[in-house]
């Protein structure tokens, strides 16, 4: 067994002193931040209570998408006296944060905190950025079946055609499909006379919401394109999906 | 007092290998003293400050095996400004210029310099391991001249280091007549190595039993490596992320199912989901998994991963997993006696587990010895049910991302919570505290903790007494380090002699003041008590009544230290 392990957490410091309300230091003084998470102080001076310090909300969530549920639930927890067990020593009457209150409170990113090894933080979120770019990594989107109890993920661009697409949709949803139409349904939805008894009917048809937040039928673009551009998928019943498909309903009338 | 000669009691001493009965050997009797000294192989520096290396070298002679520690604990979380020292060149320098036969070299949080890699490269003939922790101030230039001089080297372990990565071919560097490797760790470089000279090296390494990878080497590469290593037990991979139709893709699913002996797996630097499945046919196998560093994938694939592995002993995890899949981790491994896992926070995702996790996992895993949890919530139910059910805890670390948070339930301090692990578990040696924290904890902890060695404390307590009631109760303390607590003078002052049976103090963003630290260096002349000033103002003096910001303390033979820079003090 070796003596040493990187067994230590690794930090997390990310600190943007501009955004921060909460100063962490010595009252009286300011902290600048030098950029690499040093906090010196511009002047040192009165005692810091710690009084001050408790009633303080640190809201050391650090997420970035607004976990505002875990925001607020910790935001109601500031410490009061009668909230710390006391064994009738000390009584601890917390003053008002010393912060403007016209400030919203602002989630504290304190240094060093939560102990996470910079190495590690670095690492994981390079990785994250290099998915996100798109070259690589998976396009996972949101499934949504009408009358599924739940919704699915699916990895897009694991496919290579809307064949293969509906396919695995079809195998993934074959357990909810309800009436004599089923996965088949969803399996015609390439082609295009059967789109309009689709359509008519009550099978399911397969849209998608793309970047623009519009909610498209699958199936008119490229393959390509479609993958770059969706982000959620959703099997409508046939019948709420009329108003979807008022270009292939052309086209139908026109071949007719 | 010796009825055997020497050599008899040298033969015994061999039995002895760990460091504190070797110590208790050394204390016995002049004669042991000597012998002891003599025989010493391995010797371990908890703090590079506490001696100096001529002494270590002339007490002894014999040595072949050296660990280093140098900068304090939480340096690993930004809090020790850049320059503080932990250097390791007067060490390779001074072992250099002596008669020692050097063959191991294990560093943790050191700077150590190319010129210090080359030089300990060129000046020890068996050097056979080196490795290194959280370190620093090198690149792969110094890697390079490790790989070309040390003929026989068996272990080169790079975790977790800042390396500059100069673009050269350093894994080139080791001759074809290296074929003694046993370990190769290099993880943690940025840059690319060549392709070729990584599989020529496997392939004439035929002891080579754990090797970690970067995430430079691409899916294919690892495919033939892993053809040549058949034998390896430990493995880490780089990048794995492939188009599953394609033919590398599934040769590597062939290859893998031929490398029945990796019981170790890690890395995954670089991860596509539907890419795992290719590893479920060793999952069976694995006693030790590290998906910390794996942001890509999702809990739902990891839960799916971990159903295969029933022998798993340690796990390294991201708190995506979530409580459900925690608790199909209690369900599968029932032999799990170490479990980390690291928050996903920073990538945007909100945290992920709570209280429920971690009772799932202590009801399944009675075994489990060893915890680092990052969660969301914690509470004192929660807290009390895990150490009735795993009452062998060694390390429990617990960080709750929000520290100051009661419980959420009651709303309570989680006081009754840790309580009930101190007072539990009787082998607990290490323990992390957080969430909202008062003086009672603290007067737990000195009167259940008894082996604790190592504390860590962080927004918690409401006065003094917390502080006094650790250095009173606590008597195997040995590291203490404390941030942003209400603990002043009267703590640090308590009990002075203490200090010297610990290795160290940190205390930062308390209420210690300079003059309390001045009058404790005074009285305690074995001591550095060493004072950051990170103030820019140059006229600026430290006036008894300021508030010290940071503050670290340790016990040394080795007197003030000259290396330190200008805005550390030592009083």
């Amino acid at each position: 067994m070796p003596v040493l392990d990187a067994e230590q957490p690794d930090n997390n410091d990310m600190i943007n002193f501009e955004e921060t309300e909460l100063r962490l230091g010595l009252p009286g003084g300011s902290a600048i931040d030098h950029g690499h998470g040093e906090l010196t102080l511009k002047g040192t001076g009165a005692k810091r209570g710690f009084s001050e310090t408790a009633s303080v909300d640190l809201k050391l969530n650090l997420s970035s998408t607004n976990d505002s549920a875990s925001a607020s639930a910790s935001a109601s927890a500031s410490v009061s006296p009668s909230s710390l067990s006391s064994d009738n020593t000390t009584t601890v009457a917390p003053p008002p944060p010393a912060t403007d209150p016209a400030k919203p409170p602002a989630k504290a990113q304190v240094v060093g905190w939560p102990p996470v090894r910079s190495f590690r933080k670095n690492i994981v979120s390079v990785q994250k950025n290099n998915n996100e770019e798109g070259g690589g990594g998976a396009a996972f989107v949101k499934v949504s079946m009408d009358g599924a109890p739940y919704l699915r993920k699916v990895d897009i661009k694991l496919y290579k055609s809307y064949q293969e697409l509906s396919d695995a949709l079809a195998k993934m949803f074959s357990s909810f499909t309800i009436g004599k139409c089923g996965s088949q349904g969803v399996k015609d939805f390439m082609n295009e006379t059967k789109l309009i008894d689709l359509l008519n009917g009550s099978d399911y048809v397969p849209t998608y919401e793309d970047k623009d937040g519009d909610w498209m039928l699958v199936g008119d673009v490229p393959w390509e394109m479609f993958v770059e551009s969706c982000k959620r998928l959703r099997i409508m019943k046939g019948s709420e999906a009329i108003g979807l498909a008022p270009r292939a309903v052309e086209k139908y009338k026109n071949r007719s | 007092m010796n009825y055997f000669p020497d050599e008899v009691i040298e033969h015994i001493f061999d039995y002895v290998l760990s460091h504190r009965d070797r110590n208790a050997l050394s204390l016995v009797c002049k004669s042991w003293y000597r012998i002891e000294r003599c025989t010493r192989q391995r010797v371990f520096i908890g703090n590079c400050y506490s001696i100096t290396p001529e002494r270590l070298i002339q007490r002894f002679p014999g040595l072949k095996s050296l660990t280093l520690k140098g900068k304090p604990h939480f340096a690993d979380f930004s809090l020790v400004p850049y320059g503080w020292g932990g250097f390791v060149s007067p060490w390779i320098e001074a072992l250099a210029k002596s008669r020692v036969g050097l063959e191991e070299l294990r560093l943790k949080r050191m700077v150590v310099s190319d010129e210090s890699l080359e030089l300990l490269s060129r000046s020890f003939t068996h050097f056979k391991s080196l490795v290194l922790v959280s370190c620093e101030g090198f690149t792969t230039d110094g890697l390079a001249a490790i790989a070309a001089n040390c003929r026989f080297l068996r272990e080169l372990d790079l975790q977790e280091n800042e390396v500059e990565d100069h673009k050269g071919q350093w894994l080139s560097c080791f001759p074809d007549s290296c074929t003694s490797l046993v370990s190769l760790n290099f993880a943690c470089l940025k840059g690319e190595v060549s392709l070729g000279a990584l599989e020529r090296l496997v392939a004439r390494s035929p002891n080579l039993k754990s090797l970690k990878l970067n995430r430079s080497v691409p899916l294919d590469a690892l495919q033939r490596i892993m053809m040549r290593a058949p034998q390896l037990a430990d493995l880490g991979i780089g990048s794995f992320a492939h188009d599953p139709e394609s033919e590398a893709y599934i040769k590597l699913k062939n290859t893998i199912l031929k490398c029945k002996s990796i019981t170790s797996l890690s890395g995954f630097l670089e991860a596509a989901p539907h890419c795992l499945e290719a590893i479920y046919p060793i999952c069976s196998n694995l006693t030790s998994l590290n998906m910390s560093y794996a942001a890509g994938i999702q809990g739902s694939d990891l839960i799916k991963l971990i159903r295969h592995c029933v022998k798993l002993q340690r796990l390294w995890i991201m708190d995506c997993i979530g409580d459900k899949g925690l608790s199909v981790v209690a369900m599968t491994c029932k032999d799990l006696q170490e479990l980390r896992v690291f928050p996903s926070v920073h990538l945007g995702n909100p945290a992920a587990v709570t209280e429920e996790g971690l009772v799932a996992i202590s009801k399944g895993c009675p075994k489990l010895h060893s915890l680092l949890y990052f969660c969301h919530q914690m509470t004192n139910a929660g807290l009390i049910e895990v150490a009735k059910n795993c009452p062998n805890f060694i390390r429990f670390r617990l960080c709750i991302l929000d520290a100051t948070k009661p419980d959420p339930d009651t709303m309570q301090p989680l006081d009754e919570g840790f309580g009930a692990i101190v007072q539990s578990c009787r082998r607990l040696r290490r323990l992390s505290l957080s969430g909202q924290l008062t003086d009672q904890v603290f007067l737990y902890i000195g009167m259940y903790a008894e082996k604790l060695e190592m504390l860590s404390i962080a927004f918690a307590g409401e006065s003094d007494k917390g502080m006094v009631y650790v250095l009173n109760g606590c008597k195997k303390l040995r590291k203490l380090e404390i941030r942003d607590c209400p603990f002043g003078n009267m703590a640090l002052l308590t009990d002075v002699g203490k200090y010297e049976t610990m290795r160290s103090l940190w205390m930062s963003s308390c209420e210690v003041t300079v003059g309390a630290c001045k009058l404790l260096a005074k009285k305690m002349p074995r001591l550095n008590v060493e004072i950051f000033n990170e103030n820019e103002q140059e006229d600026c003096s430290l006036e008894d009544g300021q508030k010290v910001e940071k503050m670290y303390l340790y016990r040394t033979l080795a007197g003030k230290r000259k290396d330190a820079p200008e805005y550390v003090w030592t009083l």
